[in-house]
């Protein structure tokens, strides 16, 4: 079995369609970097779980590479590195709004 | 052109009272998301990778000014003051937010819009020529025909939950600009020996995973057996399809599984027993329909002002040569308006370019307006003698952008900048493409070209077809772009041959470049287009400057 690598639990929200990942706290954010990083499989799994009976607040909730960085979570794959901060053709979304 | 009867506005505000509570339902809780996504795909309400999507059906591409103003007042009310025109003649906005849509779809039903069967596995919107009506080529309007498909398939019972979605394309000229082959079910007007109008009917066309040129099922069908043959083609299809594969669920799989004969057989057993229950109820609302579609009343008027700016005025004449296209009234012009200036996101439009252009078609356009599949925006009728005053507007307005059916007219779908779907991105491969041959001036000598490009293998962007296609895909998590050479997407429709390994992100403009180059290299003359030569010497040299140290790359 491959061995398992860290994760973040990330959704979108329901009202605003924005992409958000689950803290530590229990919180949604919009920061990648405050995510929880998870680095047990089990707890990750509990985690996701956590997430999708949240089925009122968001939609979609998946696990999502990530890694250690500078100011936390940093995603490991180019696809969650867009949602990190939006589309590459216009200055908006996330990049725009959490600067 | 049609306006909406009693039974469509009923229709769909009835619909948008039935989605504005189930909306509400959704955010008091009333509705998980399992049960809430089927209804909001009905009514063409996505989720993508930033944001919700509205995908609003733009039916075979006619908008009237009222309808373009009304779409640019919902860019700027709820969405970013921009819209995206799609490959499929839809209008979509990328950032909606979920109880702001009710009020966006009741704006749409305001003049006569709607994003009903825009997903979902249903007929989707009839797709036509661009050129409808206008066309010098044309035998005749598809328009009525596609109308009349629309009204009959909108909450068609029988066909709600087909395998899989399906589309119709329907073109009036043998010049096929609506891609008909590649679609579910591709019409072709055409006359038969005695002069009677028809239909050539092809069948299991697309693209995707497994793209596939349609079979043609009847060379010639008569006009008033439509709708009980395609309600044939569908019932047999309703029936066969595979439910159990999504991959293989369209009718071109079905088709290949079943054989050519042994379906033909089947939708011709089903048509025998279909005709004899349409009374002409249809051809009396065919009638009626075709009344709707009335040509404009033409001006008479001299052309000599465009005869004189064509030769005093050397950027309206660049634009006169490329964007202009033959009408059947030869003192009238049709007009398309790229949204593909270059470095700009192909088919995008803001809120103050959309009235720009419902100002033009009001002022000079018989208040008609076109989308076509390959992005652009089309004035249908403009009297020559306007032209110099509408390529004027149209440069204020950043949109005089002369390069239609040159290397920069790129289809691109969204791509990852938009889609969950998407395995690479589309747009800034287009926008790069398109930036770097403008610096190298290049685009006018090069002539016809047509690249089209996809971000993943569903094959939006129609790249199987474009003479360069080109593919984005996810290799073992960077992004990777594959390369097909000599794809048409007209009449002699040809899906195009996979040049080899695929590119990274930083190396695919360079590429594209190289088969330019070689394409320059090896033409007979300026008379001869890249998809002539390409037929002409085949894959090889191309490929050859593709891969010029071809064995020290490793395979994709």
């Amino acid at each position: 079995m491959a061995r398992f690598t860290p994760k973040v639990v990330t959704a979108n929200a329901l009202i605003e369609g924005d992409v958000v990942y689950l803290t530590a706290d229990n919180r949604w954010t919009r920061r990648h970097d405050e995510a929880e990083l998870i680095a047990d499989e089990a707890q990750a799994q509990m985690r996701l779980a956590h997430a999708v009976a949240q089925g009122n607040i968001v939609v979609g909730a998946y696990l999502a590479d990530a890694q250690t960085g500078q100011a936390g979570p940093e995603p490991t794959h180019f696809r969650e590195v867009f949602r990190t901060r939006g589309p590459s053709n216009y200055f908006l979304g996330k990049q725009a709004e959490l600067i | 052109m049609y306006s909406y009867s009693e039974f469509d506005e009923a229709f769909v505000r009835a619909r948008v009272a039935q989605f504005t509570q189930q909306v509400a339902r959704r955010i008091d809780g009333s509705l998980t998301e399992d049960e809430f996504r089927p209804l909001r795909l009905m009514n063409g309400l996505y989720l993508q990778l930033h944001a919700y999507m509205l995908r609003v059906a733009i039916p075979y591409g006619t908008l009237n000014p009222r309808q373009m103003r009304q779409l640019a007042h919902i860019a700027q009310t709820w969405d970013k003051g921009y819209g995206h025109f799609t490959t499929r003649q839809n209008i979509q906005f990328n950032w909606p937010k979920l109880p702001d849509v009710p009020r966006m779809l009741a704006a749409l039903a305001d003049v006569g819009m709607h994003a009903i069967q825009t997903s979902g596995n249903c007929v989707r919107n009839v797709t036509s020529d661009h050129f409808a009506a206008a066309a010098a080529d044309e035998i005749e309007d598809p328009r009525p025909y596609a109308e009349l498909l629309r009204q009959w398939s909108t909450d068609h019972p029988e066909f709600q939950f087909l395998p899989r979605k399906f589309k119709i394309a329907i073109t009036g000229a043998p010049n096929d600009r609506a891609v008909t082959a590649a679609h579910d079910i591709g019409l072709r007007i055409v006359k038969n020996a005695a002069g009677e109008t028809g239909f050539q009917v092809l069948v299991g066309g697309g693209l995707g995973r497994t793209p596939m040129v349609a079979m043609t099922v009847r060379d010639f069908l008569p006009v008033e057996d439509l709708l009980p043959y395609v309600e044939a083609v569908l019932s047999v299809y309703n029936t066969l399809g595979r439910r159990d594969n999504k991959y293989k669920a369209r009718i071109k799989i079905t088709l290949h599984e079943t054989g050519k004969e042994a379906i033909t057989e089947m939708i011709e057993a089903r048509f025998a027993e279909l005709r004899p229950l349409f009374g002409g109820n249809d051809q009396a609302l065919l009638a009626d329909i075709r009344a709707a579609f009335a040509p404009p009343a033409f001006r008479n008027a001299p052309v000599d002002a465009y005869d004189a700016f064509y030769k005093a005025d050397p950027v309206f004449r660049a634009w006169a040569d490329t964007n202009l296209a033959a009408h059947r009234n030869d003192q009238y012009a049709i007009v398309t308006i790229s949204l593909k200036a270059h470095g700009q996101t192909p088919g995008d439009a803001t809120a103050d370019q959309m009235r720009v252009m419902a100002d033009l078609a009001e002022r000079y356009g018989h208040d008609e307006l076109r989308v076509s599949h390959e992005q652009n925006v089309i004035l249908p009728h403009v009297h020559k003698s306007d032209l110099p005053a509408v390529h004027a507007a149209l440069m204020q307005a950043g949109l005089g952008t002369a390069n239609v059916g040159l290397i920069s007219d790129i289809i691109a779908c969204p791509g990852m900048d938009y889609c969950a779907l998407a395995t690479a991105r589309a747009i800034p491969v287009a926008q790069e493409i398109a930036s770097r041959f403008n610096d190298l001036k290049l685009e006018h000598d090069v002539g016809p070209l047509k690249i089209k490009i996809s971000g993943c293998i569903n094959a939006c962007g129609h790249h199987h077809v474009g003479h360069i296609g080109i593919l984005g895909l996810d290799r073992a998590g960077v992004e990777n772009y594959q390369i097909t050479l000599g794809g048409d997407g007209t009449e002699d429709a040809v899906i195009g041959e996979r040049a080899g390994p695929g590119f990274a992100y930083d190396e695919i403009v360079p590429a594209i470049e190289r088969i330019v180059a070689a394409y320059l290299a090896l033409r007979e003359g300026p008379e001869e287009t890249f998809l002539q030569a390409y037929r002409r010497v085949g894959l090889p040299p191309f490929k050859a400057a593709l891969y010029p140290a071809e064995g020290t790359r490793d395979a994709a």
